[in-house]
């Protein structure tokens, strides 16, 4: 066993790579949705953590790619490409995407959780990238932790316990 | 857009004066509500990274009772009462008088909720009006919601709206402390007031700076 593994972060609306035997984590998914970009025979794999469904949305010149779910996931793939895996590959798993807040309000925003879910669905499919196992919807926030020498996904909430897709 | 650009110091200072006089308010409210001293922080004025808003308020999985309103009016922006659970579950024992009432567990009474949204929806009130009488700007809160969770799923909710056109954030952050809870227990609630980057110029021109 090596174990001597240390824990790479994913902050909010970013992205990296952990290699075995490192973990690689984001605390704290509320609407966003935490994508982990993975092959099952590699031990280096990609985690984003998506705000936003479409880079459309952004109206700022210098758009921060891991934030949404498009150029997320397509920064994600050509990264992973660089170390040497192809798209074709990749199997995914996801979480995320809760409701935080119930409003009675059906504005658009307010929906802004199954919103991003879609999202990353579409352009995952766009890749041919199979979603291997998802924990999304609901009302919970999550931390997610995904280990790339066991392939699975560790998923915290407060009230409904933990648990690994 | 006034959020790259010409931040001044006097800016700074009408911000806080803004967070000073909106939770100085909400603050009086809520040591009314409980009959209790509370103790209210010099409010801070930050432009800061998603990621520092969420160690704001204890790091993105501690878990909080948060309140969240959207606001509308002449300023847009979002308003965020988060309390650590702990704290939170003594305000509401004190206010139901049920001692055993706790957000961590799995029945939670609904009166316990009930009370905790009302508290919300006073406390923010007294804030907004308090901001809305000092600026004379109309300001509209929508009903506020309640959520029992991790910092970061709460609060990046309130930052979804600006995250459209930026990866910062200026924050108006005061903190409240019971004065009567041992240091090494006082753990912090706070008053986050988020105004919409397109709102700074309507609370600096109703405050006569430019």
């Amino acid at each position: 066993m090596n174990a001597q593994g240390q824990i790479i972060k994913v902050g909010i609306a970013d992205m990296n790579i952990a290699k075995a035997p490192d973990k690689i984590r984001t605390s704290g998914l509320g609407s966003c949705v935490g994508v982990v970009l993975y092959e099952e025979r590699s031990t280096t794999v990609g985690m984003v953590h998506v705000m936003l469904p479409d880079s459309t949305l952004g109206r700022s010149n210098n758009i921060n790619l891991a934030k949404f779910a498009d150029t997320g996931i397509t920064a994600m793939v050509e990264q992973l490409k660089l170390e040497g895996i192809q798209p074709y590959k990749l199997k995914a798993k996801i979480a995320g995407g809760a409701q935080m807040f119930q409003f009675t309000s059906s504005k658009d925003t307010m929906r802004i959780g199954p919103r991003n879910i879609e999202a990353v669905k579409e352009y995952l499919d766009k890749y041919s990238i199979p979603i291997v196992a998802e924990d999304t919807g609901g009302n919970s926030g999550r931390t997610i932790e995904f280990d790339p020498t066991t392939k699975l996904l560790n998923i915290r909430t407060v009230n409904q316990g933990v648990r690994d897709i | 857009m006034m959020y790259d650009s010409k931040i001044t110091s006097l800016h700074l200072d009408v911000l806080k004066e803004i967070g000073n006089i909106g939770a100085a308010h909400a603050a009086t409210a809520l040591s009314t509500l409980l009959n209790k001293k509370i103790d209210m922080k010099v409010p801070k004025v930050e432009m800061i990274s998603f990621d520092d808003m969420m160690d704001l308020a204890g790091g993105p999985e501690s878990v909080v009772a948060g309140i969240y309103l959207r606001i509308e009016g002449d300023v847009t922006g979002s308003m965020f009462f988060v309390l650590p659970v702990e704290q939170a579950n003594r305000f509401i024992r004190r206010l139901v008088q049920d001692e055993t009432f706790n957000f961590q567990t799995g029945e939670v009474s609904e009166i316990g909720v009930s009370a905790m949204q009302e508290l919300g929806n006073i406390l923010s009130g007294s804030y907004l009006s308090a901001l809305s009488d000092f600026t004379k700007l109309k300001i509209y809160p929508t009903v506020p919601a309640l959520s029992v969770d991790m910092v970061g799923a709460i609060i990046s909710f309130g930052l979804v709206e600006l995250s459209h056109i930026s990866d910062y954030v200026i924050v108006i952050d005061t903190a409240i402390n019971e004065e009567d809870v041992p240091n090494e227990e006082s753990v912090k609630g706070h008053f986050l007031l988020l105004p919409d980057p397109e709102s700074f110029d309507a609370i600096f021109r109703a405050l006569g700076v430019n």
